[in-house]
């Protein structure tokens, strides 16, 4: 297909990464490598020794890989609600960071999933989730949640990015390996943007978009019954499935937001993601906050008005500050009070401020699921009586620690690669918009 | 002829064959489902009875195993524990029979609480299993196939007692299992990466004994039996159990949990000992444990 001007424009301007590498990218790849490579010693060792070597015991026996878990299916409704949202309200503004959010969610949702891998004790027992399958496991139903969404939130990324891959293929200026072009034309599938093949990628996506919605709300409220399902304080709770999706959300849109502050200045894409983008984000961030706010006063009020000895013992536990009370502080009054005075007070509506509540925002989320795992865990029915402290407390141990900032590693790099070799903000939607103008 | 009969003489071919010439008299001998059937002398030998995976999950229906735990006289003697330990090879670490110092509030009495796996007939941890590792069988045992359990630990997180354990590391389960019972029903040996508990000992049960603990506690705190024969006994004593739980008013702990276990607890009233005896003689290690516990519930009341 025949590219037009304002496509080689686009591409040039917005799309120069694919061609360039500054030498400041050259060495945030040599890091997240270096940190990558160290989680492999980790890894091996874990392997060979078994769940020993992390600080997991009988009664904490979920820890930080749990957590991780939950966080990056938590990040993953960046793509899925926001851009799934936007799309089908056909909200103009939506253009640029859709690919994004989009990419967040592909790979969070890769990457979570093998949290919970390393969470398992028999890895070589994998393949009986499916042999041995039982439907009434809430695990049966993650399985398939998580694996259904996946292939739902790929086909939602490729899709969208079809048009891409053919201007990619066509565009003869386009400086990069020949390994590439080959690739790319495999990948546009033959698109040659005509009436009817534009058609039918629209409808693709609008169904897409309609049937990732639900799909994203179930999957993580399955993922909250795996903890809502069991008889212990602070998980059995009616409130969990809905609680989870908002915190979710909340934490995705937090995500979209850094990585929106980060591209920006990566690829100096000023001109198209503007401070626009970043109040709108923030003023659903803002929404968002609330409501998590507003579920977390109502969970923990109602557990510590009714004052049942086990919820009770697990409140007095978040609330004292010898044990998970300043994570509670971050958690439940920072994380939710800071952004929203950010956004709510216009002056304070720059770009630098509402990126930095995103990612007071994104940590918040993570230690929220630290202290609804752990705790809940210290605190079982009968009395732990035991004098050894790894038994009483959960600590997390190095092998832990280097797989989950590996793993963080991990998704940078990923989310880097991904826009060396296509374009992060859609160019053949972008410059649909530019040529209407 | 009948599907019975045809696994019958199955059985009598596997019989190991005798090299003795001579004889081939026919005898008559039955088949475990009461088929009369002739072989010749000679190709009979004894053959002990291997208990299959499959038959291990099944479990005989016409029993309902049960414990009743007698509060009255238990003083943390730890005999049960012991061999417990010992008899399913288990590390120091792991105790499938735990023994609780309770108390429940300052005025309130203390007594000493031996807490095996309940083996619930609505079990939470089998409701979660994703692989049907932990499963519940006709006669009540709740049991673990080690060969199948994926390690994910979400029956730990559904049990409400913490009655299991996970086995962290890869030492100290070299025992062997004794090739006649499927290891699933003698819980040896133990698997690295994989949950273990208490299995009210199946395998000693179809040996027609009683499981270790029972004989090993010099108290007679804990009746084993079969609910459906209303029998339990505690290796010296055998009484009626619904007389037994009538009479010393026994009850199931934490019922409103739904899950109704099969072990029955009788209150700690007219005591053999004082509670505070369990504290003598304990290694340091273990009274430790329960001083937690004691200070933990003073500061709490006060």
């Amino acid at each position: 297909m025949k590219l037009s001007d304002t496509t080689v424009r686009e591409l040039k301007r917005h799309a120069h990464q694919l061609e360039s590498t500054s030498t400041f990218e050259k060495f945030m790849v040599v890091f997240m490598v270096l940190f990558v490579i160290a989680g492999i010693p980790a890894l091996y060792i874990q392997y060979v020794e078994g769940h020993i070597v992390t600080g997991m015991r009988d009664n904490v026996f979920w820890g930080v890989y749990i957590v991780n878990f939950i966080f990056y299916i938590g990040i993953s409704y960046a793509g899925a609600l926001i851009s799934g949202i936007l799309y089908l309200l056909q909200v103009e503004w939506r253009k640029p960071i859709i690919r994004i959010a989009e990419m967040i969610t592909v790979i969070s949702t890769i990457l979570g999933p093998i949290y919970i891998l390393l969470c398992m004790g028999r890895l070589d027992r994998l393949h009986h989730l499916v042999q041995y399958a039982r439907i009434q496991s809430p695990i049966t139903w993650d399985v398939i949640a998580i694996t259904t969404y996946l292939i739902g939130s790929v086909i939602f990324l490729y899709l969208a990015t079809i048009q891409d891959f053919a201007i990619l293929r066509d565009y003869d200026g386009l400086k990069v390996g020949k390994w590439r072009k080959p690739i790319y034309k495999f990948l546009a599938v033959s698109y040659q943007d005509t009436e009817r093949q534009r058609n039918l990628i629209h409808r693709g996506i609008t169904i897409m978009s309609i049937i990732i919605i639900p799909l994203a709300v179930l999957v993580h409220s399955v993922l909250s019954w795996i903890f809502g399902m069991t008889l212990r304080p602070g998980w059995h709770s009616t409130i969990f499935a809905p609680y989870f999706v908002v915190a979710a959300v909340y934490s995705g849109t937090g995500v979209l937001i850094v990585a929106m502050w980060v591209y920006r200045k990566l690829y100096h894409l000023e001109d198209i993601i503007t401070i626009k983008h970043f109040k709108y984000l923030g003023i659903i961030l803002l929404v968002l906050g609330s409501l998590y706010g507003y579920f977390t006063f109502a969970e923990y009020l109602t557990n510590w008005y009714g004052s049942e000895k086990w919820e009770l013992e697990l409140i007095y536990k978040l609330f004292s500050l010898d044990e998970f009370g300043w994570m509670f502080i971050f958690a439940a009054f920072v994380g939710v009070l800071l952004p929203i005075i950010i956004i709510a007070v216009p002056a304070f509506r720059t770009i630098n401020s509402i990126s930095f509540a995103s990612a007071i925002v994104v940590i918040a989320m993570w230690v929220k699921r630290y202290i609804i795992i752990i705790p809940t865990l210290e605190t079982p029915l009968l009395p732990i009586q035991e004098t050894r402290i790894e038994y009483i407390h959960y600590s997390m141990t190095w092998i832990e620690w280097l797989l989950t900032i590996s793993g963080l590693a991990v998704f940078c790099l990923f989310f880097y690669l991904y826009s060396k070799f296509v374009p992060i903000i859609p160019i053949s939607e972008t410059s649909e918009t530019d040529s209407k103008e | 002829m009948g599907a019975g009969a045809i696994s019958g003489a199955g059985m009598l071919a596997a019989c190991d064959r005798k090299d003795e010439a001579g004889s081939d008299k026919k005898v008559k001998v039955m088949t475990t489902d009461g088929k009369l059937v002739e072989i010749s002398e000679s190709e009979i030998s004894e053959v002990s009875h291997v208990i299959s995976n499959e038959e291990a999950r099944k479990g005989d229906p016409n029993k309902e195993y049960v414990m009743v735990i007698d509060l009255a006289k238990c003083r943390n003697a730890r005999k049960c524990v012991d061999v417990c330990q010992r008899m399913h090879n288990l590390p120091q670490e792991d105790e499938w029979i735990k023994i609780y110092y309770m108390k429940d509030s300052e005025d309130s009495a203390p007594y000493w609480f031996p807490k095996p796996c309940f083996h619930c007939n609505s079990p939470s941890c089998v409701n979660v299993c994703p692989v049907g590792a932990t499963f519940k069988r006709l006669d009540g045992l709740v049991l673990i196939d080690n060969e199948r359990c994926i390690g994910c630990k979400f029956c730990m997180a559904a049990c409400p007692y913490s009655s299991r354990v996970f086995n962290w590391k890869e030492e100290g389960f070299n025992e062997e299992s004794d090739g006649l019972h499927s290891t699933i029903e003698t819980s040896i040996p133990q698997k690295a990466g994989t949950v273990g508990k208490c299995d009210f000992c199946p395998d000693m049960a179809r040996m027609g004994k009683l499981p270790s603990c029972i004989d090993a506690c010099p108290n007679g705190v804990l009746y084993y039996g079969d609910k459906k024969e209303d029998l339990v006994t505690n290796g010296v004593d055998t009484v009626r159990f619904s007389e037994l739980i009538y009479e010393r008013a026994g009850y199931r702990y934490m019922e409103e949990l739904g899950t109704r276990p099969s072990v029955y607890y009788l209150p700690p009233v007219n005591r053999s000992f004082d509670p505070e005896i369990g504290f003598k003689d304990l290694p340091d290690e273990i009274r430790e444990r329960y001083d937690v516990s004691r200070s933990k519930i003073k500061k709490e009341t006060r």
